[in-house]
């Protein structure tokens, strides 16, 4: 039973990372409907931009958050300016491609300019709690605290706030909405902005909970939290935490009770069925597509 | 004519062929250098390209190798295989067709040497692994018989793991171990497999045999079930970059025992990734320590550290030593022909290198030699002992 | 002379032309001309030629967005592999290999089918994402399976891939999509990219033809993967993941989607640089993606998008000619 309690814990604190990416790449896709492959790479310039913050000027755990989550929010910005925006009503696959061409020139840059893994520098005490036989770490607590609280603060955001009124508008209809004077540019601009923003915070916590960074996290864990967003629904922003949530137990039950090597059999045989049943993901609305 | 897209990118491209089919003319020996220079370890690359351009670097400055009557320069001739299984083969195609190396010095990483060692056979061309202690790098995989080509400069995992199993219930008194691999790796597979056959043998228990895949990062699934056997000591053949990773989770989730590493450990940068200090007093296998060093290894720890600034760990040692054997069967052969060149090597049967006495009995790949156990002290690698084959 | 069309218009020009290809080729390594290196080097190109080709049947002419076009390749790959590793190792290299190659087409083909099934009622995105995880699926299969090696592969695969043999399959993999392309199926595949709905309005099968485009799509991809295999010999899951797929989509749109010649250009490109650039290391993976990235910026298509070589085409107006049309014809050349 404590086992199962232990993995409960290793599950959520990797579903939180993933619901972090997850929601990126849904709020991106709400009002763009496009499938934003660089913010794989986003999250994880957000370690190295930690690291870069660290090595200048050594500075506590919040800060160090606030000013990442900035910087990506920043990235993001240029990457949708310079690279999304021109092909707004270019065929919708130039954008996808030309979106994996940056990922992986952003990939390739960083690994080029730092080609050796890094180790993370310490941020935070990590004191690690012991009772009935179960192990948390401050760490893991933070690291859900946060996700958690960022993810309502997004929900507050969307639900609550004239500009979440506004994203969702430019999500439902681009066009009839700018004709009634809502800047979608502008929207669509600040949303990639904050799912920016979001990727960097998790890739801050991912490199406190995992201390060795290198280039090459973006990859899996971006395409991870890809699938747990597709899960949910993309497009939907609690579709997205449910499915991180969901895909990070299976994996980290899968290999409680199976060899590693089945983790990834199990998320995407998982992924095709529920696809193949609700083919718009567990809370996503089937949308009408003119092709 | 407009100036279409096409046609400045067949420019392109054509510059690009001709650029790269221009040689240099000058008469030399050509030794290819197959590296790990990007992927998972790219220190092992960098240290194996740093002590191969040092021993040219030598070499040429006392006139090159003796060649039958005259002496030759050393070209060396670099390719990265990003420590990936089909751009090694790709890169061992390279270098021994396209640029056209007499021997071939790498891989190191036995994933990537086992496939180059496929090439380097079907072409001809002999290969010596400065590195790669897994058995089948230089096995024929059909008949199991040692391939022709491929020799190496170090010890295999059927040395080291006994060594290690050994070290594990003689010196730290342990009667269970647990192990913890990347399944998805060669080398580290097959030393788990001996790991466990030697401890065994030597009257332990394997309580725990944990997998992960190359690439993971959360480890918390196995080493939960690792502390639930409570093993004596953990042994973790993992790289240099994982190794600190596994070790910061499992002393979160509150495991105690020592860790036993293999020679993959050996690069310094563990230490630097080790932010925590998790490995603080482990111990691990590894070919040669610079402490225990013989005058001949001082002198080459001097000079890399004068070119490079920092000591060289085992895979630079290995790699002078690969490509000083290497020189040695060009010169002993009297030619630059490969069938002579591979039958000097394989007539080689002492040799005296950085690493320590060599020895090579006939029809062998791998030399018998002396292994060194270390510790991880005070953020920096210790001699413990020097196990003899 | 009267009634001769010029040589450029011969029909039987472009098979002659591809015949005395394969004969060049056969002869090719026993010259000496072209070293072991650059024989590499155009197996590779051809067997991207094929891979190239056959994603763009799916992604180009049916407008849809496959990723795991690697995953076909892995099949077909290992089939092969199997059978000229484990269950006919010593068989004679002339009949094993084409044997082995077409398994491994077939293999790969029949998993086309669910994939072609899911994709009745899927599109777009949806559709990338199910073939992303089949590709997953197939990789991570593979991987468990010890009879080929799991995660560590399979070594000793015979080099069977000669240049004249990639040639050959290149060429078979160029000629089937260019008919498939141009026939009815091939109507109805490019009716689904513009409007699906529209097409089935109009009468086109487009269950029919999504299974036909994935089937023959996925058929080629093992095809090329059956022939990497024997040209690597060896191959282990983790070069079959998601940046082959990549590197395929990268090569299907730099060349041009929809394009016959536009998939060899890719192709070929994207190999050639790919060698040629290997002093630059790390950063010749930067150059690549930006380049194709400012491609889409100014040609969204691709350099050879929705075109392709005249010759190529098939002669349609040979056929649309009517009787008298013919008859005057002919008359004009009697009197004159």
């Amino acid at each position: 039973m404590k086992y199962l309690a232990q993995q409960a814990i290793n599950a959520l604190q990797l579903g939180s990372i993933y619901a972090l990416i997850a929601l990126g790449y849904s709020m991106v896709y709400g009002v763009l409907t496009m499938i934003n492959f660089a913010h794989g790479d986003v999250f994880m310039l957000g370690s190295f931009f930690c690291l870069l913050l660290i090595a200048i000027v050594p500075v506590p755990f919040w800060l160090a958050l606030i000013v990442v989550m900035g910087a990506t929010a920043i990235l993001g910005t240029l990457i949708e300016r310079f690279a999304y925006r021109p092909l707004r009503n270019a065929p919708r696959v130039s954008a996808i491609i030309t979106a994996l061409g940056c990922g992986l020139v952003i990939q390739n840059t960083t690994l080029g300019i730092s080609p050796y893994a890094r180790p993370m520098p310490h941020l935070l005490d990590n004191v690690t709690y012991q009772f009935a036989g179960i192990t948390v770490t401050t760490l893991q607590i933070i690291i859900i605290g946060v996700s958690v609280g960022l993810m309502m603060v997004l929900d507050f955001l969307i639900r609550k706030t004239s500009f979440g009124m506004a994203m969702r508008a430019v999500a439902s209809d681009r066009a009839t909405v700018s004709l009634l004077g809502v800047p979608a540019n502008e929207i669509i601009a600040v949303t990639f902005a904050i799912g920016a923003a979001l990727g960097g915070a998790a890739g801050l916590l991912y490199g406190m909970a995992y201390p060795v960074v290198s280039a090459a996290m973006g990859i899996t864990v971006g395409w991870k939290a890809f699938v747990a967003a597709v899960i949910g629904g993309i497009g939907n922003m609690r579709g997205a935490v449910l499915g991180a949530f969901i895909l990070g137990t299976v994996e980290v039950m899968t290999v409680a009770v199976l060899p590693s090597t089945y983790r990834d059999l199990i998320s995407y045989s998982l992924l095709l069925l529920i696809l193949v049943f609700k083919p718009h993901g567990l809370l996503g609305k089937p949308t009408i597509h003119k092709a | 004519m407009y100036l279409h897209t096409r046609h400045i990118l067949a420019a392109l491209v054509l510059s690009g062929i001709l650029l790269t089919s221009c040689q240099p003319t000058k008469p030399s020996v050509k030794i290819g250098i197959n590296a790990e220079l990007t992927g998972e370890m790219p220190a092992v690359g960098a240290s194996c390209k740093q002590a191969a351009e040092l021993f040219t670097e030598q070499v040429n400055k006392a006139g090159g190798i003796a060649v039958g009557s005259e002496k030759l320069p050393i070209l060396l001739s670099v390719v990265d295989n990003s420590c990936k299984a089909d751009q090694s083969a790709a890169a061992a195609q390279r270098l021994i067709s396209q640029d056209g190396v007499t021997v071939m010095v790498g891989p190191n990483a036995s994933s990537c040497a086992i496939p180059a060692g496929e090439i380097a056979e079907s072409l001809g061309c002999l290969m010596i692994s400065p590195w790669s202690t897994n058995p089948k790098t230089t096995q024929d995989s059909q008949t199991g018989k040692p391939k022709k080509n491929a020799f190496r400069a170090c010890f295999t995992d059927r040395f080291e793991s006994p060594v290690l199993a050994a070290f594990a219930t003689k010196n730290l008194h342990a009667k269970t171990a647990a192990v913890l691999y990347d399944v998805s790796s060669e080398a580290p597979t097959s030393q788990s497999a001996l790991f466990k056959e030697a401890f065994e043998k030597a009257g332990g228990k394997v309580v725990s045999m944990e997998t992960y895949s190359t690439g993971d990062r959360d480890f918390s699934a196995q080493l939960t079930k690792i502390r639930e056997s409570s093993p004596d000591i953990i042994y973790l053949p993992a790289p240099y970059n994982d190794t600190p990773l596994i070790a910061a989770q499992a002393r979160q989730l509150g495991i105690k025992a020592p860790f036993l590493g293999s020679d993959a450990w050996s690069s310094p940068d563990i230490i630097k990734l080790d932010a925590g200090k998790n490995l603080e007093g482990s111990y691990f296998c590894n070919h040669y320590s610079t402490e225990a060093a013989t005058p001949k290894a001082k002198q080459f720890i001097a000079d890399y550290t004068a070119k490079y600034g920092n000591a060289p760990d085992d895979v630079a040692a290995l790699t002078y030593d690969a490509m000083a054997l290497a020189a040695n069967s060009i010169a002993s052969a009297g030619k630059t022909d490969r069938a002579a060149v591979r039958d000097a090597m394989a007539s080689t049967r002492t040799f005296d290198g950085v690493t320590g006495h060599f020895v090579y009995p006939e029809g062998a790949r791998e030399p018998a030699k002396s292994a060194v156990i270390m510790q991880i002290k005070d953020g920096s690698f210790h001699w413990v002992s020097t196990v003899e084959p | 002379m009267i009634g001769m069309t010029p040589w450029t218009k011969n029909r039987y020009l472009p098979p002659v032309l591809l015949v005395v290809g394969l004969i060049v080729t056969a002869i090719l390594p026993s010259t000496g001309i072209v070293n072991d290196y650059l024989q590499f080097v155009i197996v590779s190109i051809a067997i991207n030629a094929i891979l190239c080709v056959s994603l763009n049947l799916v992604n180009g002419w049916m407008g849809e967005f496959s990723v795991g076009h690697a995953g076909f390749m892995a099949l077909g790959a290992y089939a092969s592999a199997i059978l000229t590793v484990k269950l006919f190792p010593s068989a004679p290299a002339a009949l094993i290999f084409p044997a082995a190659v077409l398994i491994g087409g077939t293999v790969a083909g029949l998993a086309g089918i669910p994939v072609g099934i899911l994709s009745f009622k899927t599109r777009g995105d949806y559709l990338a994402i199910i073939t992303l995880a089949f590709l997953m699926i197939v990789k991570s299969g593979l991987e468990n399976i010890p009879y080929t090696g799991g995660p560590r592969g399979m070594l000793g695969i015979p080099h069977l891939t000669t240049v004249a043999w990639a040639y050959f399959w290149c060429v078979v993999a160029f000629w089937a999509i260019r008919n498939l392309v141009y026939s009815k199926y091939g109507r109805g595949i490019a009716a689904i990219r513009e409007d699906e709905i529209a097409a089935e309005a109009m009468g086109v099968n487009t269950r029919a033809a999504k299974l036909v485009a994935f089937v023959t799509s996925s058929f080629f991809a093992g095809v090329a993967g059956a022939l990497f295999a024997h040209q690597l010999q060896f191959i282990n899951p983790s070069s079959f993941d998601i940046l082959k797929s990549t590197e395929i989509l990268v090569m299907v749109y730099l060349g041009g989607v929809a394009s016959l010649g536009g998939s060899l250009l890719g192709a070929g490109v994207v190999t050639i640089l790919t060698q040629c650039l290997q002093p630059l290391g790390t950063w010749r993976m930067v150059v690549l993606p930006a380049l194709l990235v400012l491609l889409m910026l100014f040609r969204p298509a691709g350099i050879m998008g929705y075109r392709d070589w005249n010759w190529l085409k098939p002669r349609l107006s040979l056929k649309l000619r009517s009787k008298n049309e013919d008859k005057a014809e002919r008359g004009k050349e009697i009197v004159s």
